[in-house]
């Protein structure tokens, strides 16, 4: 039987990147909305509601980046110099927001410092997310395997509004996440930034669906030849009537739907990125079989990473069911 | 210098700054779990309070150790691929795959036993609580048993084709047990280990210096000074032999750290110090002693060693460097010796913990295993110039097709952030050894959180130490 490594190898690290802005998302969507949240105790108790799971949601990063240069390296040698900038101020904000968030606990005096480092850090990490996945999405230059391009190709109004958007993105999750994990006054806050932000969400979903449609052919003759529609229609569909729900359900006073929807239409876009751009791993030119490493390497770390993933997916399902619950004021924290 | 030049040489100067700063933070976690797992071993078997004061004390440091060098190795993952494009195309096939396991080993160690090391005191029975210690401690070996191999396959790659210009592994057993391979994963191995008993030995002395007589200040620097009376031995054998096998596969290496330029019949001496000039091809100032570089390098009176005129000129790498480098780590090696053989002197005269020549002596050398450990790795990372993967890419194809604006910019970002967070790190670390293990009275909270009401899953390292950073 025919076993299609960069196949597998794909949906590995389609899973991966999946799972990483899933549950990265609303943690760094926490330092997103940290600016609103003066009080003492609230800042606490929303740091608290991922201070056990934080750092595991960060490991999907690292291993991503293993991943894809195990399993892809001319897209990892192509992607990453390209948008090298973005790149680098994503990793510089994750690294302050990770470590301010452990040092905050332990700082007395210069906690506002910290506090300030976790905010900017969270912002700039997701922004250049956002960037890198919108230079992504509109195509680099790729000759002979190796980036073409110049050092500012990355910068343009689509790949801008991506940071602003992701920026939605996450914030929302990070508030849905909190109305799940809080109650009282500060549930009750959280509860009234779900709409407005769930609707920018929804504008910013549109946009970008509308952007790349229209600016590029290959995306419209994916979504729009011949029967595509029929079969892709329930993507869209399904986002409106996410949003509707998550409405609703907030207004209604529901605590996890809310999150779990917001999930929901998280895996949608990202499902209907997916379709817009396979089997490219890096459009507009290069396939995810053009990109493999030999087989004999996918073969060899295909092991390791069988053995292994369903190991930390176990872990990291077990970790989240531990920690369960509502988190209070006054609750003594993991720190 | 043209511009691709520039870059190039920002590009090395980078890598060699972020993976400076990360390796510290790795070798001394590798170091002090080796470490903690003896100290538990030794509670289990004794029941002597001692040593599970200082498995809580050191289990603190090795914890924020631990947490940076995650944080560190991050950058690490995705640099690669950034800086280095050139070699993610050609050798990522070999060089990916084991670097995708040191991950998957080190996510593993992390998924599991780092937090019942870290935080399960009281919640595991003793035995299991162990094991998790000595699976941390094995687990450290085993990442550093995936970095070594990879770095040991670019210095004496084998077990490969060339097809179309790329790099496609064909036996990984080869690729792994390359021939360099188990003299640098010993030489790396006993140096964490060295780094570790140094901090420790110096953690000790400090504390005797302002007066502390405890016993867990003194057990502490009593075992430091073992194990660098009984290691440091070992690593220059180790050494040695190292040395042997890099003449055999890298020999423009071997002369770069000799500084020797012709390749002398009847023996040849060995250049104590001098100063290597690139551009004229001779060694000024240089003290020589006959025979001893052979002796060295050959162990006999007048083995042959090839000098770097051997070598066309743009196949040498930099002797300035790399014979200073060396000489850096064989001093610190022989300061260590003679460190450890005082230590042991004085134990027979009963005064190892009243010498305050020693203890001042065990302070200095805190830093010396991390220096020595910079430097040996500046010795054989220099020393493979100009090759990326010796003798089939070189390091100028290696790089990314970027603007020398580009990578310094991120230069001078990273230099800005890694010593605002990591000297932040190293400052806690410092902080905790400190105020030194504690007096028996204890506050500190084990890492069981008594009282702190629900079960604890948590398995950050840097949430182990609850000590406060500013105070």
């Amino acid at each position: 039987m025919h076993i299609d490594l960069p196949m597998i190898w794909a949906a590995i690290i389609g899973l991966g990147v999946f799972l990483y802005v899933l549950l990265d998302g609303f943690d760094l969507g926490i330092g997103l909305l940290f600016p609103f949240f003066y009080g003492e105790g609230d800042r606490e108790v929303m740091l608290n509601t991922v201070a056990p799971v934080w750092d595991g949601n960060e490991t999907w990063m690292v291993l991503g980046g293993a991943c894809l240069f195990a399993a892809f390296p001319v897209a990892y040698g192509t992607l990453l110099p390209a948008v090298y900038l973005p790149l680098i101020a994503m990793l510089c904000g994750l690294i302050f927001r990770g470590v301010a968030f452990e040092i905050r606990a332990k700082a007395r005096r210069t906690q506002h410092l910290w506090e300030l480092a976790f905010m900017l850090g969270s912002a700039m990490a997701t922004f250049c997310q956002g960037v890198i996945l919108g230079t992504l999405l509109q195509g680099i230059a790729i000759v002979d395997g190796r980036f073409a391009g110049t050092a500012f190709d990355w910068l343009s109004p689509f790949s801008l509004f991506c940071g602003l958007g992701l920026l939605a993105t996450y914030a929302t999750l990070g508030c849905t996440w909190l109305v799940m994990k809080t109650d009282g006054e500060l549930q009750r806050r959280m509860r009234v930034m779900v709409k407005p932000l769930v609707l920018t969400l929804l504008l910013v979903i549109g946009a970008v669906s509308l952007w790349t449609v229209l600016g590029q052919q290959a995306v419209a003759d994916r979504w729009f030849a011949r029967h595509n529609f029929v079969f892709f229609a329930p993507v869209p569909i399904l986002v409106l009537a996410c949003v509707a729900g998550i409405v609703r359900f907030n207004t209604r006073g529901h605590d996890t739907l809310p999150f779990v929807l917001t999930q929901a239409i998280l895996f949608l876009g990202y499902s209907g990125l997916l379709i817009s751009i396979f089997p490219y791993i890096v459009p507009p030119s290069l396939t995810i079989w053009a990109a493999s490493s030999p087989p004999s390497s996918q073969k060899f770390a295909l092991v390791g990473v069988l053995i292994i993933l369903p190991i930390i997916l176990a872990y990291t399902g077990l970790a989240y069911w531990v920690f369960r619950g509502k988190v209070r004021h006054g609750d003594e924290g993991y720190h | 210098m043209n511009h691709v030049g520039d870059a190039l040489l920002l590009a090395r100067i980078q890598f060699a700054f972020t993976v400076s700063f990360h390796i510290i933070f790795p070798a001394i976690s590798i170091g002090l779990a080796s470490y903690l797992a003896v100290l538990e071993a030794l509670w289990l078997r004794t029941g002597k309070v001692v040593y599970r004061e200082l498995f809580f004390f050191w289990s603190k440091i090795f914890a924020v150790g631990f947490g940076m060098g995650v944080v560190s190795g991050v950058v690490m993952s995705y640099e690669f691929g950034a800086n280095w494009a050139g070699f993610s195309q050609v050798a990522g096939a070999v060089t990916g795959p084991l670097l995708a396991y040191e991950v998957l080993t080190a996510f593993f160690l992390e998924a599991g036993f780092l937090g019942i090391m870290l935080f399960g005191w009281t919640r595991v029975g003793p035995r299991l609580h162990y094991l998790a210690t000595l699976m941390v401690a094995v687990g450290t070996l085993i990442s550093t048993f995936w970095i070594l191999a990879s770095n040991s396959w670019m210095q004496t790659p084998q077990g490969f084709a060339l097809v179309d210009g790329k790099i496609v592994p064909v036996d990984w057993f080869k690729i792994i047990f390359n021939p360099s391979f188990p003299y640098r994963l010993m030489h790396m191995a006993i140096a964490a280990f060295i780094v570790a008993a140094m901090l420790v030995g110096a953690c000790g002395a400090w504390h005797l210096l302002r007066g502390r007589r405890d016993e867990a200040v003194k057990k502490s620097f009593s075992m430091a000074m073992w194990m660098i009376v009984c290691v440091v031995p070992i690593q220059i054998a180790v050494g040695d032999a190292h040395g042997i096998n890099t003449r055999k596969y890298q020999p423009a290496k071997i002369a770069a750290i000799e500084g020797l330029w012709e390749t002398e019949k009847g023996g040849t001496s060995l250049n104590l110090v001098g100063w290597p000039d690139m551009q004229d091809e001779v060694t000024r100032y240089a003290v020589k002693i006959p025979h001893l570089g052979s002796l060295i390098l050959t162990h006999s009176w007048d083995g042959e060693i090839q000098g770097l005129k051997d070598f066309a000129p743009r196949d040498r790498p930099d002797s300035t460097i790399v014979f200073w480098s060396f000489r850096i780590m064989v001093g610190m090696g022989f300061l260590m010796l003679f460190l450890g053989l005082l230590g042991l002197a004085l134990r027979r005269g009963g005064r190892l913990y009243e010498s305050r020549f020693l203890q001042r002596f065990a302070l200095l050398m805190g830093p010396s295993g991390l220096i020595a450990l910079l430097a040996g790795w500046v010795t054989t990372e220099a020393g493979r110039q100009p090759w990326v993967v010796y003798g089939v890419l070189r390091t100028a194809d290696a790089s990314s097709a970027l603007s020398a604006q580009q990578v310094g910019t991120s230069l001078m970002i990273f230099v800005i952030v890694y010593f605002v967070v990591f000297g932040t790190g190293i400052y806690y670390m410092l902080k905790l050894m400190g105020k030194g293990p504690s007096l028996g009275d204890t506050t500190d909270t084990h890492g069981d959180d008594t009282g702190k009401g629900a079960a604890r899953f948590d398995h950050r390292p840097l949430s182990r130490p609850t000590d406060p950073i500013d105070e």
